[in-house]
């Protein structure tokens, strides 16, 4: 099988959703002519049409507005975001409106939002957030984050054809950085379902997206000392798949909730309160958060070096677990 | 001030105990909750820990005695005289002694945690009495009966980690402490002698064999025993445990069949309430609980532990769980609570090969479950002859609540169940 990108798959995903149902169509700014910011919808135009790719005015509000609507008259749109960060613009639509929508009468929006997260790029405060805790508050609203190419791509067509909006983080780290075996043959990821990436003993961590595979690489270091090291990948993060992390805290007893968005208040907070919660007497020491500074991210690529979690302090936590 | 020790009750239904030995004699110092005397009840055997610290003053009850509950059998003491008026100018309690080596070296632990860990790896890491360990070698500790603070700690600090506490299961203390509550003497059946006159001897048989009787007899006389036999193919579940053994064997647990049996059944009675139920006069009452029974078997006896709301566990609860009683069963260690409430109960002829049985229930319940023997097979799959782990399930049911459709319904929910095994495993 040919390596496949992270940033293919999900245009393969897309396409592949758009092919098989008229209702799955395209929405965002420069999607179509330029093919996207980051290219992921490059070559779509031209397959589909500007029906189905829509280019729009650089308003996310209008974007999301006009998606939601379509959704209520029978379309499956999947919006783009030029960087995740202004998904903020649309905070009140979706958690207000489109998360709401089934709840309150009935009516399913079969919405993807979707757009890179993250940093490591140097994009500093306005192109680099990870924005998970804001919608991991609101009920209604699934949040979705692969690490891989082939989850990007099931983990995008499980997305357009869930019934419910769903908020689709690529982390842009991954786009081209990030290749394995994708099959050419219709496959999805479930939602909900986390995954092991490596098997181990001693500590289990918990992260996903871009930090999953700094997790591996600790975990690559730490094996070298014969520590053995669980990585989840949660794929998910709303629903969360708390039987996997569960399952694995009852085995090594001591945990890591590692992610890349600020520590305060974070998914990581959540997710150690639950593993505490419902674990506690499986734990041989206390859960511990691992996650970027509370500051705004930073431009200066030594700050942000600084800003987000590294290798090192991945291997210091451990080793701190593994005296306790 | 002298403390009475009194006989337990060892449960709403009993009125009365046996003291079947004294683990400490008259004039022995014995500590709080160090065992003090062993009983049978119509329930269960347990060891009765001491109420009090103190000097054993006085037995008043003798070994072989049986007395109602509450009597007074025994009295602590405090410790002589000398001892209370040794001067105290440390204002530390007096259980800290064991890690005074360590408070030196730490004055402030908490605060303070000492850097040179050589300093306080020694003889336990009790701080004003607490032992620093965490949830899951607390929880390890109560389920073998362990005193933490018996237990070496490697960690920071000192702290108990789970290593220790598994290599002191494993191979009980290193150094020379205290031995652990668990550790205690079986006494072995002596066999029957006979002497030159006499073809027989009468021996009184012991409360539990009594209450066996009683309880088996009472069972036939009351309930309409049915029993219905299935052939289930364990093919699945072999598999299933091979995979994971090891996963379950690294924390700490084991993998037998016995959670697999346990958690199809009590699938089966959610879905089929009138077998986890009991007859009252013309009134059926339904069980809101599930609590599964396991029967083991001891020296000259038998024991039904019970699972309180089996149904809230997994499949690695189940088998920690069931290993747990079993074990504490064998050692004596059951408290009557844990032998009481129980709604259905699962038995195990097929452990010394016997292909199937036709187990009594175990009133109040309405049905029990007996697994045979797991052997190779040959059976018919499509038209060939295959070979298979097969099992013969039983179930002996009350014919006065239960007809032969809804309990064939139930063991066929159940060899389903087994065949087909879907319930997460790690």
């Amino acid at each position: 099988m040919a390596k496949t990108t992270y940033l293919e798959a999900i245009r393969q995903g897309l396409a592949e959703e758009m092919a098989s149902d008229d209702r799955v169509y395209a929405i965002g700014e420069d999607i179509g002519l330029y093919g996207g910011a980051f290219k992921v919808t490059e070559g779509l135009l031209n397959r589909f049409g500007a029906e189905r790719v829509i280019d729009t005015p650089v308003s996310e509000t209008a974007i999301i507005g006009a998606a939601i609507g379509s959704a209520y008259l029978g379309m499956r749109p999947v919006a783009e975001l030029q960087f995740i960060d202004f998904v903020a613009c649309c905070f009140n639509i979706l958690t207000n409106f489109a998360a709401k929508s089934r709840y309150r009468w009935g009516a399913g929006v079969p919405l993807v939002v979707r757009g890179p997260c993250g940093g490591g790029v140097s994009g500093g405060p306005f192109h680099s957030a990870n924005p998970e805790a804001h919608f991991l508050h609101t009920p209604g609203l699934k949040i979705v984050e692969p690490s891989t190419a082939y989850d990007a791509k099931g983990l995008i067509k499980a997305a357009i054809r869930d019934d419910d909006p769903v908020l689709f983080l690529e982390h842009k780290l991954l786009y081209r950085r990030v290749q394995d075996e994708v099959p050419e043959e219709d496959y999805v990821v479930p939602l909900g379902q986390a995954v092991v990436r490596r098997p181990g003993d001693d500590v289990t961590i918990v992260t996903f997206g871009a930090m999953t595979h700094t997790a591996l690489d600790a975990a690559n270091q730490l094996a070298e000392r014969d520590v053995a090291i669980e990585v989840i990948d949660l794929r998910t993060l709303s629903p969360l798949d708390y039987e996997t992390i569960l399952q694995s805290v009852a085995k090594t007893n001591k945990v890591i909730v590692l992610h890349e968005a600020q520590r305060t208040g974070g998914i990581g907070a959540e997710i150690a309160a639950a593993i505490a919660e419902r674990g506690f007497e499986h734990l041989d020491a206390p859960p511990v958060r691992l996650a970027s500074l509370d500051t705004p991210v930073p431009y200066s690529p030594a700050l942000e070096a600084a800003f987000r979690p590294s290798v090192e302090q991945i291997v210091a936590a451990v080793e701190h677990l593994v005296e306790y | 001030m002298p403390t009475d020790v009194v006989m337990p009750q060892m449960g709403e239904s009993i009125a009365e105990g046996t003291i079947v030995r004294w683990l400490r004699k008259v004039g022995d110092e014995v500590n709080r909750d160090e065992p003090l005397f062993e009983i049978s009840t119509d329930k269960v055997d347990a060891e009765i820990p001491s109420p009090a610290a103190g000097v054993l003053t006085q037995v008043k009850v003798k070994e072989g005695e049986t007395v109602p509950i509450n009597s007074v059998v025994a009295v602590i003491g405090v410790r002589d005289t000398a001892a209370a008026e040794e001067p105290a100018p440390n204002p530390l309690p007096p259980s800290a002694n064991v890690a005074s080596a360590a408070r030196v070296a730490s004055p402030q632990p908490v605060k303070n945690p000492p850097t040179g860990p050589a300093a306080v790896r020694s003889g336990g890491s009790a701080e004003g009495g607490r032992v620093r360990s965490s949830p899951l070698v607390r929880r390890l500790a109560r389920e073998h009966g362990i005193e933490v603070s018996q237990v070496t700690g490697s960690g920071l600090a000192g702290r108990v980690t789970k290593k220790d506490i598994l290599a002191y299961i494993e191979h009980g203390p290193i150094t020379a402490l205290p031995t652990p509550v668990t550790a205690t003497t079986k006494s072995p059946k002596p066999a029957p002698t006979f002497d030159a006159d006499h073809a027989t001897v009468a021996v009184p048989m012991t409360v539990m064999r009594q209450k066996i009787a009683e309880h088996m007899v009472a069972s036939r006389r009351t309930s309409a025993h049915v029993h219905s036999i299935f052939e289930v193919d364990f093919s699945r579940v072999q598999r299933l445990r091979q995979a994971h053994n090891t996963l379950y064997e690294q924390s700490g647990a084991k993998l037998t069949l016995m959670p697999f049996i346990a958690k199809v059944v009590i699938d089966a009675l959610r879905a089929m309430p009138i077998v986890n139920a009991s007859v009252d006069g013309d009134q059926i009452i339904y069980k809101r609980d599930i609590n599964l029974g396991i029967a083991v078997a001891l020296d000259g006896g038998l024991v039904v532990p019970v699972i309180k709301n089996a149904d809230e566990k997994n499949l690695l609860g189940l088998s920690r769980a069931i290993a747990d009683l079993a074990s504490r069963a064998r050692a004596k260690q059951l408290g009557p609570a844990e032998v009481q409430e129980g709604t259905f109960t699962i038995t195990n002829p097929g452990g010394l090969g016997a292909v199937f049985g036709l187990p009594i229930i175990n009133q109040p319940q309405v049905a029990i479950l007996g697994v045979g023997s797991l052997e190779k097979r040959p059976v018919v799959v499509n038209d060939a002859i295959a070979i298979r782990p097969i099992a013969y399930l039983t179930l002996g049911f009350d014919h006065r609540l239960i007809d032969g459709v809804v309990a064939d319904q139930f063991v066929g929910h159940i060899k389903r169940g087994l065949e087909q095994f879907e319930a997460p495993i790690e």
